[in-house]
């Protein structure tokens, strides 16, 4: 057992999702050619001014509203003054001292049946800046506005996590949350939900907070978690050889799998912050927090809940079922295709064949190839008997290749269970008639050989035949 | 050639002239004063002459919006879409913006004429218009002199009748004290009133656009034009604008007028002073009810002026990195190399005094004891206006210490230049209306009276103004040289 904790605390920038920039109204789409959505206000002309886009400020206040965030009467924005070449005014809109959302919380399940609960500091709405193209052109870098002014929600956490599985499973519930809540697309690879991890170390029992580091530049999970790993040994090792931490940000390289030191503190900006006059302060009413609320979509733990009390699922399902919103979708559209009482089942197969095929296949469940309706029409010839569930794995495995819909596969291939006890007695008789030493070895109280006679029965059958069937005739006829 | 905007408006409709007479006539005497005057950074010679016929046209179809056919000069602060936007800076030298301002779309909208662009102090900076890339303006009235900063180009323009009015800015004072250093009228109206989208900024909490002209009526006009509501400017007022010119006749009778005690003390020079009183006593005998008030914290106006505009000019010339536009050093090294050397070049000396007194106001440990006591300090100063306002309806002084003084008096002194500001700044400070008339000469150089309005009180201090110049006709007199 290690003597050391880790302490870490989470930046989370989500893009919001608002068709038009927070101070323009410029497009927001991905993928455009560069700096072909920048408009006037978004390249810093001389004399150009911010406008507030507001359905920025409703989609910060959802998210406020979803925390259970203290949420102020007014919001102020100010400038954070730094000098880039793709932060065309000199100067970043963010917010400082009165940011739309103030302290809030979090539960997550770090392990099942494991809770715990993660503060958030605040979360403040600000503008992205450009994207510097350092590859494209020997010897100049390239400056690409389209994503300057881009509405960014900040969301801060407390130092509450102490492990690098806390930590993700944090920024799983907050990627999972902005989803539910519409504000954010949550796409990771094109930057629309990024992590920055402030990652220190103490020995346990120490309440004091060590030096910290911060790792930016992180674009999945699995890569947080890596980082995160890999500064907590990297800090560890530094102190055990009689180092010290320094304060500092540092890159983390997917590649190499290692991070890297960025600046240091003392190379770091004075952003000389202060509102910015040239928007005025952002007036919330009551009415319009409650109005926000009341409209708020299911979240996932009510979901979770209502999953639980209405359809049976058992908490485990619910809650692997409900952690992100596309899969509680693909759930919720497969159910409308088939009963209630199939919710269990529809659940083991969601959860089961097809997460394992997705996740075989780097698929994400909206681009699953089987669509919901289909998995519910599978489901449902499994519950009427058509086939059994060994046959459904044959079937589900042509779905996937895309050889149609259940129905049509079983009927082409032939699958459909029999059921008529004709046809089994007869398979049953062949079969007992074929293996005389094993019906004596039954009748003499070896009831274990039931099971090859069901297997031979079932294999004679090419797996079709019902299988509590055969069983009952089975034990009938040996008698 | 004197004529006001009411004049040139009467001229156009009876047919005595077109607008493409008189253009080219405002034309020619650019030509003629221009290169002794130094008013105008650009003149737009093919602008105004296209937009001059069309404004015949329009008028020859009987169509007449507020200004159809008059010329106008703007500040090259304000964008003009295809033509250079300098704001007297190296900086901007080669910039073009490709957008209009809203003040200069709503003029151009209401059928003016662009003259050209008036030169200024570089960025707005300065009160004696000594601070330009493109050299100094000369005051028409005494060549030897400043015409005041920073829209002294304007302000020179309209007194030298090289342009009938002109769109100035005032941050401190820019409007007003030009205005009064020239003898011509001017108003800053209140903060918001007119937009400031495209109007290159120096401080973005004070900049108000605002109209010179040759009196209180052409200024009510101008500002018709220009003011009112832009989604465009977060900052800009969403309340109704009045009719300036309706309630122009009313006169002052019964008018509560109050005289600040701080504005009339030490540092008033004593003839300047006289010059007021004797316009204080036209207003009285005019019905006016004259009372003494006081503004106990206007000493404080200028140091916390001062920390606020250079605060926040710090952060708004930020963009001029050499990276999009404007002046780019050559050939750059490396990225800092590239920032230094642009700003370095680009920038004149008081815009970098500016930026470096304003980026150490908002660093880290010194925040609260300069912006953040700046703001407290600016909050005492805007309460002293309103308790003033409960007793009285308008206020009234001078708009600065002393008359134009001589070119190069006060450059090796910028604080003695920045006293210069002491009546005017409280009102940006304080988001007030102010406007500047000529009541006299001292020395031979005008003074001028600044009337202080409450909020949205353009109208009144306009009707003031106007009843004070129908029994004076300091407004409309003409420096010799340039008559």
């Amino acid at each position: 057992m290690s003597e050391w904790e880790s302490v870490i605390g989470l930046e989370i920038h989500a893009q919001l999702a608002t068709r038009s920039k927070i101070f323009s109204g410029a497009s927001t789409a991905y993928g455009a050619a560069p700096n072909t959505q920048a408009c006037a206000v978004d390249l810093g002309l001389p004399g150009v001014l911010p406008v507030l886009n507001q359905e920025a400020v409703r989609m910060a206040i959802r998210f406020g509203v979803a925390i259970d965030a203290q949420i102020d009467h007014q919001s102020v924005f100010a400038r954070k003054n730094y000098f880039y070449p793709d932060l065309p005014k000199g100067y970043q809109i963010s917010q400082f001292e009165h940011p739309i959302v103030g302290t809030g919380s979090i539960t997550i399940s770090p392990d099942e049946g494991e809770t715990k609960t993660v503060g958030i500091t605040r979360a403040h709405l600000e503008e992205d800046a450009g994207k510097s193209i350092h590859d494209q052109f020997p010897e100049q870098s390239g400056i690409d506005l389209n994503r300057a002014g881009t509405p960014l929600l900040e969301i801060v956490s407390e130092p509450d996590m102490r492990s690098a599985k806390e930590a993700v499973a944090y920024a799983r519930k907050i990627h999972s949350l902005v989803r539910y809540l519409e504000i954010c697309d949550g796409n990771m690879q094109e930057g629309s939900f990024r992590c920055d991890a402030n990652v220190s170390i103490r020995r346990k029992g120490d309440d004091r907070l060590g030096t910290r580091a911060e790792l930016k530049n992180i674009n999945s999970f699995r890569f947080l978690e890596r980082a995160i790993n890999h500064e907590i040994e990297r800090q560890i090792e530094l102190i055990e050889d009689g180092g010290r931490v320094v304060q500092e940000t540092r890159l983390y390289d997917s590649e190499r799998d290692e991070t890297r030191s960025m600046r240091s503190k003392e190379e770091a900006n004075d952003y000389r912050y202060f509102p910015d006059p040239d928007l005025l302060p952002v007036n919330i009413s009551a009415a319009d927090i409650e109005e926000i609320r009341a409209a708020l979509p299911e979240l996932p733990e009510q979901k979770k809940q209502r999953y639980i009390a209405t359809l049976a699922l058992s908490d485990y399902n619910a809650e692997l079922l409900t952690a992100s919103r596309d899969t509680a979708i693909y759930f919720e559209a497969a159910l409308a295709a088939a009963d209630n009482d199939q919710a269990a089942v529809l659940a083991n197969w969601i959860l089961g064949d097809l997460a394992g095929a997705l996740n075989k296949a780097g698929l994400e469940i909206d681009d699953s190839p089987i669509p919901a309706a289909d998995l519910a029409q599978l489901v449902a010839r499994i519950t009427d008997n058509t086939i059994s569930g060994k046959i459904a794995k044959q079937v589900f495995e042509a779905m996937w290749q895309g050889e149609g819909r259940a129905d049509d596969i079983i009927e082409a291939r032939g699958l459909r269970q029999i059921t008529d006890s004709g046809a089994i007695e007869a398979l049953i008789d062949a079969v007992i008639a074929a293996n005389p030493e094993q019906v004596e070895q039954f009748r003499a109280g070896k009831e274990k050989v039931l099971g090859f006679f069901v297997g031979q029965v079932m294999q004679q059958s090419r797996g079709k035949a019902n299988p509590g069937q055969v069983n009952a005739l089975l034990r009938e006829k040996l008698k | 050639m004197s004529m006001t905007v009411t004049e040139i408006r009467r001229g156009l409709s009876n047919g005595e002239f077109s607008s493409s007479e008189i253009t080219q006539d405002y034309l020619a005497r650019i030509g003629r004063h221009n290169p002794a005057l130094n008013c105008f950074i650009s003149v737009t010679e093919d602008i105004a002459l296209a937009q001059a016929q069309a404004a015949d046209e329009a008028l020859a179809r009987g169509e007449s919006a507020l200004l159809t056919g008059v010329p106008l000069a703007h500040k090259d602060l304000f964008c003009t879409d295809g033509v250079r936007t300098s704001c007297a800076s190296r900086m901007l030298d080669n910039f073009i913006a490709p957008y209009d301002a809203t003040v200069v779309e709503r003029i151009r909208e209401a059928g003016a004429v662009m003259l050209g662009k008036t030169n200024m102090d570089e960025f707005a900076m300065g009160s004696s218009n000594e601070n330009s890339w493109y050299g100094n303006v000369a005051n028409p009235w005494n060549t030897a002199h400043v015409p005041g900063g920073s829209s002294g180009g304007s302000a020179a323009a309209v007194a030298a009748g090289l342009a009938p009015a002109a769109t100035g800015t005032d941050t401190g004072g820019s409007i007003r004290q030009p205005a009064a250093f020239c003898g011509v009228t001017g108003i800053k109206p209140t903060y918001g009133r007119v937009s400031r989208y495209g109007m290159i900024a120096f401080a973005s909490s004070l900049d108000q656009g605002g109209p010179f002209a040759r009196s209180a009526e052409d200024c009510a006009l101008l500002l018709q034009a220009m003011a009112g509501f832009d989604p465009r400017d977060s900052t800009s007022s969403n309340s109704a604008t009045q009719d300036y010119s309706a309630g122009l006749e009313q006169g002052v009778e019964g008018l509560r007028i109050g005289l600040p005690k701080e504005y009339f003390a030490e540092g008033l020079d004593s003839r300047l002073a006289a010059v007021i009183e004797t316009a204080i006593g036209e207003l009285r005998k005019q019905g006016a009810e004259i009372r003494d008030i006081s503004l106990p914290n206007t000493g404080l106006s200028i140091p916390t002026y001062y920390v606020v505009a250079m605060a926040e000019c710090s952060s708004n010339l930020s963009r001029f990195d050499g990276v999009r536009f404007g002046h780019r050093c050559d050939n750059p090294v490396d990225l800092e190399d590239l920032y230094k050397r642009s700003r370095g070049e680009g920038f004149g000396e008081e815009v970098k005094r500016r930026i470096l007194i304003g980026t150490y106001a908002l660093s880290a440990g010194y925040y609260d004891a300069y912006y953040l006591k700046a703001q407290q300090l600016r909050r005492m100063i805007k309460d002293d206006f309103q308790q003033a306002f409960d007793s009285v309806d308008l206020i009234l002084g001078p708009t600065t210490p002393e008359v134009a003084f001589a070119i190069g008096a006060k450059t090796d002194d910028p604080v003695s230049m920045y006293l210069q500001d002491i009546y005017t700044i409280s009102l940006n400070l304080a988001g007030l209306p102010g406007m500047s008339v000529p009541v006299g000469f001292v020395d031979g150089l005008p003074v001028g009276m600044q009337l202080i309005g409450n909020y949205f009180d353009e109208a009144l201090l306009l009707r003031v103004a106007h009843s004070y110049q129908q029994v004076s006709d300091w407004h409309l007199q003409t420096p010799g040289d340039f008559s």
